[in-house]
């Protein structure tokens, strides 16, 4: 990425937590009220004194250990599920109802199930987690292996690859592209569901961190919250693309935006 | 080691609407057979029968006079283009065949570097097929082919997509690498000159039939006069 670039990146940081602190130090009030929300130098302080505490990095740790559970899961679960669904009719027949019946409800509304389902909390978690990813990864590897041209496939047949070949060798490879997009999805829902089970049923984590302080009216440690949260996610979708282009080097080189212009 | 193919009676395709109907085909072991014939009368059908990727719907198929059950390392395909696994470099494409085959990684070491000096891509192992011109790419393709040593090779206009002199260069380089490995060849292409010039014999294919099939004479003789056969065979394609 050029200087100019990141200058630019930065600049658009800065100025949006500018704008919040100029809004709310100034107690705008405009139809919508501003008066109420705690400043940015508010929360940074809040920041600070939180990130002295156990309690903090043990939230932290909470919430990232059930996301990888979850996510990690959701993905060995989703891409075995779109590969059978799009290579076999017979796992299309048998599969593929159930999925479409139950991808229409929305993980979070699964609370119910998971807290009868589950001796304990933390397992429950990490099922909506895993749950809420599955069905992006499931979607975006059934297209993506659809979409593998079959030359590749009869290449490798007319070596005398068997199906494990095709499979390992041809199919997976060659849905990669398709299946990384479907991880970097699954992966957004995946923390939007964390933080809100955790919200609704956790004992610890982030998400429950931040409705507990949302419950003592401490506003700038719910901003904390949410500042981790966006963080968190930011850093894990930033390493779920970063894994994704390395793996995926082989296609063809995009065309830079901006060449032209 | 040469394979030879036979089809009676083929027919492949929809039950009820065939793309080929009961072609009566011989190809000898060792023998180059260019079939010919416009896009859409079948050509890639065949190709795809004789590699065991399509199952007749009627008559049979025998290779050295058993029938064909599926596809097999004995007979290789080469496509007209993007038939290289792109996440592959070029050498790991070449050793492909020979990975399937079994061998350990140091047995294809070497069988991988002569084939890529053969089709005169020596330095270029390393490089993504994305990287190389579609003559290179096709170079790769032909090295892939012949790397698992296989005994009957099927092009389906393997040169179609390339400019004409990259195109004369790439039929020498076949019929110079032919010369050695000896294998069956059934070529498929939409052009006359080179279904002549490539081939012991021309097949025509013409609304999923063999309309015809005739001997060159003096194949692939550079001095040969052709003019005969191919004034015939242009009034015989369409």
């Amino acid at each position: 990425m050029t200087a100019r670039r990141r200058l630019l990146r930065v600049a658009a940081l800065l100025g949006f937590l500018g704008l919040w602190q100029a809004l709310t130090a100034w107690k705008v009030r405009a139809w919508v009220r501003f008066d109420h929300l705690p400043t940015v130098l508010q929360v940074a302080d809040a920041l600070r004194a939180q990130l002295g505490t156990a309690v903090y990095w043990q939230d932290l740790a909470d919430s990232l250990r059930r996301i990888s559970t979850g996510f990690a899961l959701a993905a060995v679960l989703g891409v075995t599920a779109g590969v059978l669904t799009a290579r076999s009719r017979t796992a299309a027949d048998l599969i593929g109802p159930v999925l479409e019946l139950v991808r229409p409800i929305p993980a979070i509304a699964l609370v119910p199930v998971a807290i009868m389902l589950f001796p304990e909390n933390e397992q429950g978690i990490v099922f909506i987690t895993c749950a809420a990813a599955f069905f992006p990864v499931t979607v975006a590897t059934r297209h993506a292996v659809r979409a593998v041209p079959p030359r590749w496939e009869e290449a490798v047949r007319t070596m005398g690859g068997g199906t494990g070949r095709v499979l390992f060798g041809v199919v997976l490879p060659g849905a990669l592209p398709g299946v990384v997009g479907g991880l970097s999805v699954g992966l957004g829902v995946s923390w939007i569901c964390v933080i809100s089970a955790e919200m609704v049923s956790g004992q610890y984590g982030v998400g429950y961190r931040t409705w507990s302080a949302y419950t003592v009216l401490d506003y700038p440690g719910v901003f904390v919250g949410m500042a981790t949260i966006g963080l968190l996610g930011w850093a894990t979708s930033g390493a779920v693309e970063l894994l994704g282009r390395r793996l995926t080097r082989w296609l063809p080189a995009p065309v830079p935006a901006g060449v032209g212009a | 080691m040469s394979l030879r193919l036979t089809a009676r009676g083929l027919s492949v395709g929809h039950p009820g609407r065939p793309v080929l109907r009961d072609v009566e085909l011989d190809v000898a072991p060792g023998e180059v057979l260019t079939v010919l014939g416009p896009s859409g009368c079948g050509k890639s059908t065949l190709l795809r029968a004789l590699a065991g990727l399509l199952r007749p719907t009627g008559g049979e198929l025998l290779a050295d006079g058993r029938p064909l059950t599926g596809p097999g390392a004995d007979r290789a395909l080469v496509f007209q283009e993007d038939g290289l696994l792109p996440w592959r470099t070029v050498r790991r494409n070449v050793e492909l065949p020979l990975a399937i085959a079994g061998l350990k990684r140091a047995e294809r070491r070497a069988p991988v570097a002569d084939w890529l000096g053969r089709v005169g891509l020596d330095g270029h192992g390393d490089r993504l097929p994305r990287e190389l011109s579609g003559g290179q790419r096709q170079r790769v393709q032909l090295a892939r082919a012949l790397a698992g040593a296989p005994q009957a090779v099927l092009m389906d206009e393997p040169f179609g997509a390339l400019d004409p002199q990259t195109r004369a260069a790439m039929q020498q380089l076949l019929l110079t690498v032919w010369e050695k490995e000896r294998c069956t060849v059934v070529f498929v292409t939409h052009d006359v000159d080179e279904a002549l010039l490539l081939g012991d014999r021309v097949a025509v294919l013409s609304g999923g039939t063999l309309a015809a099939l005739h001997e060159v004479p003096a194949p692939r003789d550079p001095a040969a006069d052709r003019s005969a056969l191919r004034a015939l065979l242009l009034t015989q394609y369409t």
